[in-house]
């Protein structure tokens, strides 16, 4: 059987038919900038960090099929630009206050901004009020970072086996809710073992009792910019 | 009472909406206990519940008023004066726009377009609609809900609405025989079916203008590899009556008078690919639409129309089903509509898989627009001749166009397609407009040099909205009223859209406000090109017309409301000191900064 092939930036891949294109370069080795998408998971195609350009339209790599003969562009000015506003408005819809994040260093959000050449948030900051929901004895959720990604939704769902997590609202009223009449995390059936507990990309779900642990230098991103370290993960190592 | 909600819905957890907009008529707010309660009867994550009643406009989690008021506010509505109105109820009634009184007898909030934008300005109060408000109706409104009179009493001319319809043509002239296009649906095999639907030109009435034949037929077919027509593999037909494109009432109407032939249309079309079950997803804000849709399934019923066996003909079983809205403008996009007719937010899904293959529970499904059935019934009925017989090559058949704004004559027009605008708007009495927004806020603002253009699929699409705006309008004003209402109706799934249409709505804000640079033209061009290329659908893909196509075409009234400065803050420095002068109790002249350019 012939082998299928897609160009990204002009190089030639080959894909296995129920590939995604960000799953097909991702195992070619090419990294195309993304949030809300995680290999364990279903593709979500919400964040959409990995806009690309196929045959000339825009598309999702995260949820648009491989198909023989594309043509993506991915690692342009226009794209990477594109990418970067996108970022941006993630950082200006929430409250991020990376210097004092514990989970600053490790943070995808801050590693794609860092990654992209990101130097402001370009944006009016809205600075909602949001909350932080500390009922828990390990689990610790601040939603000023939530940058609504569904990771944990789909990590408690699908993996877990609970549901624990759930976007209500809408527009920028959505926002992260748990499965509890009285809304507090302790009341839900999480515990420290979950995966939705440790699937969150920036500082939404932290597990208590293990902030700054890593001193500066020896954070994940420190030493590996987001390309190479996400690569890995995508790749399954 | 919870139970017999539920059980009156069948207990699905397709039905979890439906039962929610039941729970809200009954306790006025649906209570954390009983999502609760919910979850566990219907099998759902109690996640799942909350983000439906947190979704949907018309559901609360904290209680409306025992009169919950909202006043449309579509652009049309504002021109007749509804924001004002709206204030001065407020203002009798002592309560705040979008909070219910402390007694709890009244909630008044604004709502998008209802659909009455030819009968304005128009409000729903628990769900009934109010057309043609006016200063001594709302003295009068104060009163009956401060003495609690009930809805029964209060003046029935208030409640009326009118089909007003100036030109009928093919699809509203004449009446079509119940069950005549079935009958000749039924000697004919799928294949001809859809040939004939093919032959007749019809697309999509909703504005998209997809092939309906070969939206039939895709579903009919399968997938690659497939059986077409395998009887074991269940088919859905959707009828998709979220008519929420502002301005657009054209619905209502063919629901009011035409719904035979839209029910007639569905059954064509199932007959054709094979479906057993059918809905129709009704707006919330049509939910008075309610009992007489349910009264005519009924007729068909009786008459063999619908049910087992229909019209005689062993194992040709269908029936339809009305599934309420409950305000939300995204529910109009079909995958978004599939999503809300399972019973979840109305989210827009992943394409491909695309509905006729992966629709409703996943099945394949069509969706079309009422127009669209409608057609599909009489041309069934009269043969695709009859339909060619009027409009274009491209676009044959007429369209049916609800038209409101600045005009004398607004109302229903069905129009063949090929006709100029300015046709229309002679005929709709519209004097020297500055303006006309076709296919409503998501479709083209065209401007006085542009009349001569033709309404259908090669120049002019549209879903039937066409609002008339006179040279006395501000187009700004237009255009920002509309941007704000795409940020309102954001679904809120994916960031370019989430955020940037607010971002959008802030931006015209401060240059509509007289606090816009010229550095703030080109900063919203380039964010409107961000939300159209990058959103997930239609809705943020659109979002940013409205400002593009008025700038384009009336530069001058966006310069004029320009600073000459270069650059100003995207905030106001003295109204952020507001809440620090307010608990410091001052007012003093140290207690504000000037900001200057």
């Amino acid at each position: 059987m012939d082998q299928k092939t897609l160009t990204i930036d002009g190089v030639e891949l080959s894909f296995d038919p129920r590939q995604t294109i960000m799953e097909a370069a991702a195992a070619a080795g090419v990294y195309i900038p993304h949030l809300c998408h995680h290999p364990d998971f279903k593709p979500h195609g919400s964040c959409k960090l990995c806009t690309v350009k196929v045959n000339g339209r825009f598309a999702s790599a995260c949820t648009l099929p491989a198909a023989e003969g594309q043509e993506v562009l991915n690692k342009t000015l226009e794209l990477n630009q594109l990418r970067t506003r996108i970022t941006q408005m993630l950082f200006v819809e929430g409250n991020h206050f990376c210097p004092g994040c514990e989970i600053s260093g490790h943070c995808k959000l801050q590693a794609t901004a860092y990654g992209l050449g990101m130097l402001d948030s370009h944006f009016p900051h809205f600075y909602p009020a949001r909350r932080v929901d500390a009922s828990h004895p390990d689990i610790m959720l601040d939603l000023d970072r939530c940058i609504l990604c569904e990771l944990c939704v789909r990590a408690s769902r699908d993996m877990d086996g609970k549901s624990v997590f759930g976007i209500a609202g809408r527009g920028m009223e959505s926002h992260l809710v748990v499965a509890a009449e009285s809304g507090a995390l302790v009341d839900t059936l999480i515990e420290v073992s979950d995966r939705a507990a440790h699937v969150c990309p920036v500082g939404a779900i932290l597990i208590k009792h293990t902030a700054y642990e890593k001193p500066i230098g020896q954070r994940r991103y420190d030493h590996h910019p987001i390309q190479a370290a996400l690569l890995q993960e995508d790749q399954g190592d | 009472m919870l139970c017999e909600i539920v059980d009156r819905h069948g207990g699905q957890a397709t039905s979890l909406l439906q039962i929610l907009i039941d729970v809200q008529m009954r306790f006025r707010h649906v209570p954390p206990r009983i999502m609760t309660a919910l979850a566990g009867m219907l099998h759902l994550p109690r996640t799942q519940v909350e983000a439906v009643v947190e979704f949907y406009r018309f559901l609360s989690v904290t209680s409306v008023g025992r009169f919950d008021v909202r006043f449309s506010d579509s652009v049309t509505d504002h021109l007749l004066g509804s924001r004002d109105l709206a204030a001065r109820l407020c203002q009798r009634l002592g309560v705040k726009l979008g909070e219910t009184r402390v007694d709890d007898a009244v909630s008044i909030h604004l709502t998008s377009c209802t659909g009455l934008s030819d009968q304005g300005p128009a409000a729903l109060v628990n769900g009934h609609v109010l057309t043609r408000l006016d200063g001594d109706r709302i003295v009068q409104m104060a009163d009956f809900i401060d003495q609690g009179m009930d809805l029964d009493t209060w003046p029935k001319n208030w409640f009326k609405v009118e089909d007003q319809v100036q030109l009928a043509g093919l699809l509203l002239e004449g009446e079509l025989p119940l069950g005549a296009s079935l009958e000749r649906a039924l000697t004919l095999h799928p294949a001809d079916i859809f040939s004939e639907i093919d032959r007749s030109g019809l697309r999509g009435r909703g504005g998209a203008g997809f092939k309906t034949a070969a939206k039939w037929r895709f579903c009919y077919e399968g997938e690659e590899g497939a059986v077409p027509g395998d009887p074991t593999i269940a088919r859905y037909v959707v009828c998709n009556a979220d008519e929420g494109e502002p301005g657009t009432f054209k619905d209502r109407v063919l629901l009011s008078r035409n719904a035979q032939d839209v029910f007639e249309g569905m059954t064509v079309c199932a007959k054709a690919i094979g479906a057993q079950h059918g809905f129709i997803y009704l707006r919330g804000e049509y939910r008075y639409l309610l009992d007489s849709l349910l009264r005519g399934l009924k007729v068909r019923r009786l008459r063999g129309l619908l049910g087992r066996n229909i019209l005689g003909v062993e194992g040709f079983d269908f029936d339809i089903e009305i599934h309420l809205g409950a305000g939300a403008y995204i529910c109009g996009e079909e995958s978004a509509l599939i999503e809300s007719l399972e019973g979840k937010p109305g989210h827009p899904r992943n394409r491909p898989p695309y509905p006729v293959t992966h629709g409703y529970l996943g099945q394949p499904t069509v969706v079309n627009n009422v127009e669209t059935f409608a057609a599909a019934a009489r041309i069934m009925a009269y043969g695709a001749d009859w339909f060619l017989s009027v409009g274009t090559p491209e676009s044959s058949g007429t369209k049916i166009l609800s038209v409101s704004g600045d005009c004398e004559r607004p109302g229903i027009y069905e129009v063949p397609f090929g006709s100029p605008v300015s046709d229309l708007l002679r005929r709709c009495g519209a004097d020297d407009p500055m303006g006309v927004q076709v296919g409503g806020p998501s479709g083209t603002f065209i401007g006085p040099d542009e009349f001569e253009r033709i309404l259908g699929f090669e120049d002019l699409p549209t879903g039937g909205s066409m609002m008339v705006f006179s040279q006395a309008r501000d187009v700004v004003a237009i255009a920002r009223s509309f941007t704000h209402f795409f940020a309102h109706e954001s679904c809120g799934f994916c960031t370019p859209c989430r955020v940037g249409t607010s971002l959008l709505g802030q931006l015209i804000d401060k240059i509509a406000e007289g606090h816009g640079t010229p550095h703030d033209l080109i900063e919203m061009t380039q964010l409107a090109a961000i939300v159209k290329n990058t959103s997930h659908c239609g809705l943020g893909q659109t979002a940013a017309h409205p400002l593009m196509q008025t700038l384009e075409r009336f530069p001058e009234r966006y310069q004029e409301r320009l600073k000459t400065l270069f650059f100003e803050p995207g905030f106001d420095l003295d109204g952020a000191l507001e809440v620090s002068r307010q608990m410091t109790g001052r007012e003093d002249a140290h207690a504000h900064l000037t900001q200057s350019g």
